[in-house]
């Protein structure tokens, strides 16, 4: 695996040096299509996550689901994880349609099989693999549908630059591409299969799943609209709404959630609808002619697919150390992890500052070229610009989000006795993480080193008229360089006094203050749930939480319980009772199907009749 | 240069005088004499000389906590301009970088008040963190006016407003977002209606309830560093209220420092004739602030 993942990027080096674009295409066995791959400058953006990620998380693999330990489903595991990440490259050089969809069937099944690997002994994994492979599927219908109308319009399945096409077909085709990559990218209302899946899933899969799987739906839209000719406004503006909805809505989730790893999903959906505002940001800016806003929201939203593939691993990975330590995912029975975990925890705090794009790290470097953009579209109307507040909002609620992680599982002191024989896991489990928060930082800080490739890939996506604009010259991100230094060193020299100060002065210790209480118990603190009410509340419109008070009688009231959760609305309250209705009157049609042969094939004749005298008629 | 370094020295060293005009103008409303004028620098001065305790339960993030947030302050600081001058830093995008910085203060006070294991200092950060969510939008909304009136991005230009001033038609915007600025203004530094700096009872405090543990020279970063994040937010607020500039450099000085008090004074009026809100209310009023700002931006492109 590291070896595949090394070769590939070094391959991905090698063909961007030499500049043109590279390509092989061969005819295959199958009726359809070509075996046509190719790579470019936006391919590359995608691949480079690709090669890292998987390779990482198989070295974390090594020790948190150790062959010896999961005897029943190790291997499973790893073949799956193993054909998961080579077909996401495929995905992503595939120059194909036929090619690309067997790509991406095989990616969405080796995912189901890696995700659930549990589900021999564990129910929720089933229904969450379930959940995941009918939406996965359903996703899929569509692009069959775009394909099909794609290879009808164009006359072949090849993935080559459509110059003209009548507006009305490129809609269709944006739109089924929008649902059927969407499903997969996590697009609010399409997002249900999400949450419980990654939660589900051993966390190494989990942050394959989120840091890179996820992207293969972004990589669909970008793919698409760069083949599809240039599209009227609304395109943009439908999928920059989208994505601030799904932002916004994404990170409100995160907030009410107490199992770690679902929260860690939502904020996923929260950073793919990010993602899909820059790419709407792009979208807009061309079709208005403005390439300053097509190379930053572009720009800026494949950066971001670089960060979040960087800072969501690490915290998956994390949290996966987590459950290690503590076997359990409930946020409010940990605490106090930090001083058991050092190096965890530390690590954390890193992740937690980049996903909430606070510099220096890198979630703010690629947020900033959005925001950049989104200002420079005030020069021509300000409706674009307002995107600008909802990211400000979605920037806010993040840090609410990662704050309470922080404090619960980390801060404080232990809830419960679940972390009590915590520790920091052995160093293949740690080194991953180290490598992804330096990574975090490397971004952060240099982010003019991505700038190139960055800049190659919107010209992959858009032949921009005109001498190509640097980003630099429209954002100067040196000045971030030179910002983000300072203030490392900054931070640096205030460490350097506290030192000084702190060896000259007495430091006595003692409990926490408690404003007077003696006896404080770790029962008293504030809880994750606790911390996010008021947030909850405030979102309740979209939210819907459910709390159940425990009844209070008499004087001397019994034992009871307070629970509080948040389900997913689209899932829980209309996906489900739809399918529950489905179930309920469909099963007549089981008439039909009563297992004999020869009715099989009288089915087939009659329908054959049909569709021939149908076409006589029509003729 | 010479701007930039008495800039740099007005911004390290009047931010404490700022709360000596506040307490000593509630102290006037109130019929009192009050603290001396200096007291927050005699107070800082004790604080730096003590030794300090800590509690079992902190980690490093209690000590990060005041640490990060004097740096970033001092670097959103530098991104600010002060009067006509120019500020020490400034490019393409900062008030981004401004405002975000802030949010990487908010993070690690926030944090290191979980920190310590106390259900009051978790209910401080839990307001503060909520509360920001609503301020936030606000300040981004003045932000888009302003970047709409001025035509730039760079914080510098966007305050200094286009050559020749604010155009006519600006004046509402501006006016909605400076109340709405104002509202933000006293959010972000706790003071009334929104919290109260002076109040003993620990549930019904935000920012006073997240540092009950800090002690000794930590709690006079923490002291310290709230005060300059007045004065730049303040230094924000300047721009839009009284963009006057008399085009002599020394009157110029002057002109800010006066302003800078009669800010301080006017914070001291609102505190002295106005109760604190209930904390359940307190949304209502950063909602408030940012209705006014968004509408100023519905004004500003409509």
């Amino acid at each position: 695996m590291a070896i595949g993942g090394v070769l590939g990027v070094v391959g991905v080096g090698t063909s961007l040096g030499g500049g043109s674009e590279t390509s092989l295409s061969v005819p295959w066995f199958l009726p359809w299509g070509r075996f046509a791959v190719g790579i470019d400058a936006l391919a590359a953006v995608f691949l480079v996550p690709v090669f890292i990620v998987p390779v990482l998380g198989s070295i974390y693999g090594l020790g948190y689901w150790s062959q010896p330990e999961h005897p029943d489903n190790g291997r499973r595991l790893g073949v799956s994880y193993g054909l998961l990440a080579g077909s996401m490259a495929l995905v992503v050089i595939a120059r194909d349609g036929a090619l690309f969809l067997i790509a991406w069937e095989v990616m969405a099944l080796a995912a189901y099989f890696a995700a659930t690997a549990e589900e021999h002994e564990n129910a929720d994994v089933r229904r969450a693999g379930w959940v995941y492979l009918i939406a996965t599927h359903i996703g899929t219908l569509c692009l069959l549908a775009m394909f099909a109308l794609w290879r009808s319009e164009t006359g072949s399945f090849a993935l080559a630059p459509a110059l003209v096409m009548s507006s009305e077909v490129a809609g269709t085709i944006f739109v089924l591409g929008l649902i059927g990559f969407g499903c997969k990218a996590g697009l609010m209302p399409l997002h249900v299969w999400l949450p419980g899946a990654h939660a589900n899933a051993p966390s190494h899969v989990s942050a394959v799943m989120s840091g890179v799987m996820l992207k293969m739906g972004i990589y669909g839209i970008v793919r698409i609209t760069a083949l599809l000719p240039v599209g009227p406004t609304w395109w943009g503006g439908v999928l920059l709404a989208v994505g601030a909805v799904t932002g916004v809505a994404g990170i409100a989730y995160a907030i009410g959630q107490h199992d770690i790893k679902r929260l860690l999903a939502y904020s996923s959906i929260e950073n793919v609808g990010i993602i899909a505002m820059g790419l709407g940001l792009a979208l807009l800016g061309r079709a208005q002619g403005r390439g300053d806003l097509v190379l930053l929201g572009l720009a800026g939203a494949l950066l971001h697919v670089w960060n979040h593939s960087l800072f969501k691993s690490l915290l998956f990975f994390n949290a996966g150390a987590i459950i290690h330590a503590t076997h359990t995912r409930e946020m409010d029975r940990m605490g106090g992890l930090a001083k058991r975990m050092p190096w965890c925890a530390a690590l954390f705090a890193v992740g937690a500052v980049a996903i909430c794009a606070l510099p220096p790290l890198n979630g703010f470097a690629s947020e900033w070229l959005m925001y950049v953009g989104l200002f420079r579209s005030l020069s021509s109307g300000g409706e674009v610009a307002m995107a600008a507040v909802a990211l400000a909002t979605i920037g806010a609620l993040a840090v609410a989000c990662f704050v309470q992680v922080l404090g619960t599982v980390y801060l404080g002191e232990p809830r419960s006795d679940a972390g009590d024989h915590a520790y920091d896991p052995q160093a293949s489990m740690i080194g991953p993480m180290v490598v992804l928060a330096c990574g975090c930082a490397a971004v952060g800080v240099f982010p003019m080193m991505a700038a190139p490739l960055l800049e190659r890939a919107t010209q992959d996506w858009m032949d921009l008229s005109g001498p190509v604009p640097a980003i630099e010259a429209l954002a100067p991100l040196r000045w971030i360089t030179v910002m983000g230094l300072s203030f490392v060193g900054l931070i640096g020299a205030a460490v350097l006094a506290w030192k000084m100060l702190s060896r000259s002065r007495t430091i006595g210790t003692t409990g926490t203050w408690d404003c007077g209480y003696a006896q404080p118990t770790a029962r008293m603190q504030y809880t994750g749930s606790s911390f996010g009410d008021t947030l909850v509340g405030l979102f309740a419109f979209i939210l819907w939480p459910k709390k159940y008070w425990p009844e209070v009688r008499g004087v001397l009231a019994r034992r009871s319980r307070f629970r509080s959760v948040v389900p997913d609305a689209i899932l829980d309250r209309l996906v489900v009772p739809a399918f529950d209705l489905v179930g309920k009157y469909l099963p007549r049609l089981r008439m039909l199907q009563q297992g004999q042969t020869q009715v099989y094939v009288l089915y087939v004749l009659a329908i054959v009749i049909v569709l021939y005298m149908w076409g006589a008629i029509g003729a | 240069m010479l701007e930039r370094l008495i800039y740099i020295a007005l911004l390290l060293i009047m931010p404490p005088l700022l709360l000596g005009i506040i307490n000593r103008t509630k102290a006037r409303f109130a019929g009192r004499t009050g603290q001396p004028l200096f007291q927050l620098y005699y107070d800082l001065a004790k604080l730096m000389r003590k030794g300090l305790v800590l509690s079992n339960t902190t980690t490093w993030v209690f000590i990060a906590g005041p640490v990060v947030t004097l740096v970033t302050v001092v670097l959103a600081g530098l991104l600010v301009p002060a009067g006509p001058f120019a500020s020490p830093i400034s490019f393409t995008g900062d008030l981004i970088l401004f405002a975000y910085l802030f949010g990487l203060a908010r993070f690690f006070t926030t944090a290191a008040a979980l920190d310590t294991g106390s259900a009051f200092e978790g209910m401080g950060s839990a307001r503060e963190v909520t509360f920001a969510c609503l301020s936030e939008p606000a300040m981004f909304f003045a932000l888009l006016v302003l970047a709409k009136v001025s035509g730039t991005l760079t914080l510098s230009e966007m305050l200094h407003g286009p050559a020749g001033g604010f155009p006519a038609s600006a004046v509402a915007p501006l006016v909605f977002i400076a109340i709405g600025l104002f509202v933000v203004l006293l959010a972000e530094t706790c003071r009334i209606p929104v919290d109260d700096p002076n109040t003993h009872l620990e549930l019904t405090m935000i920012h006073e309830v997240m540092v009950l543990d800090h002690s000794g020279p930590l709690l006079g970063v923490i002291l310290y560093a709230a005060s300059l994040k007045m004065f730049v937010l303040g230094a924000v607020l300047l721009h839009v209220i009284v963009p006057i500039q008399t085009g002599m450099a020394w009157a110029d000085w002057a002109l800010f420092v006066i302003e800078m008090g009669a800010l301080a004074v006017a914070i001291g009026v609102v505190e002295s004739v106005m109760a604190r809100l209930q904390m359940r209310h307190v949304p209502y009023l950063l909602v408030a602030a940012m209705l006014l700002c968004g509408f100023g931006f519905i004004l500003v492109v409509r």
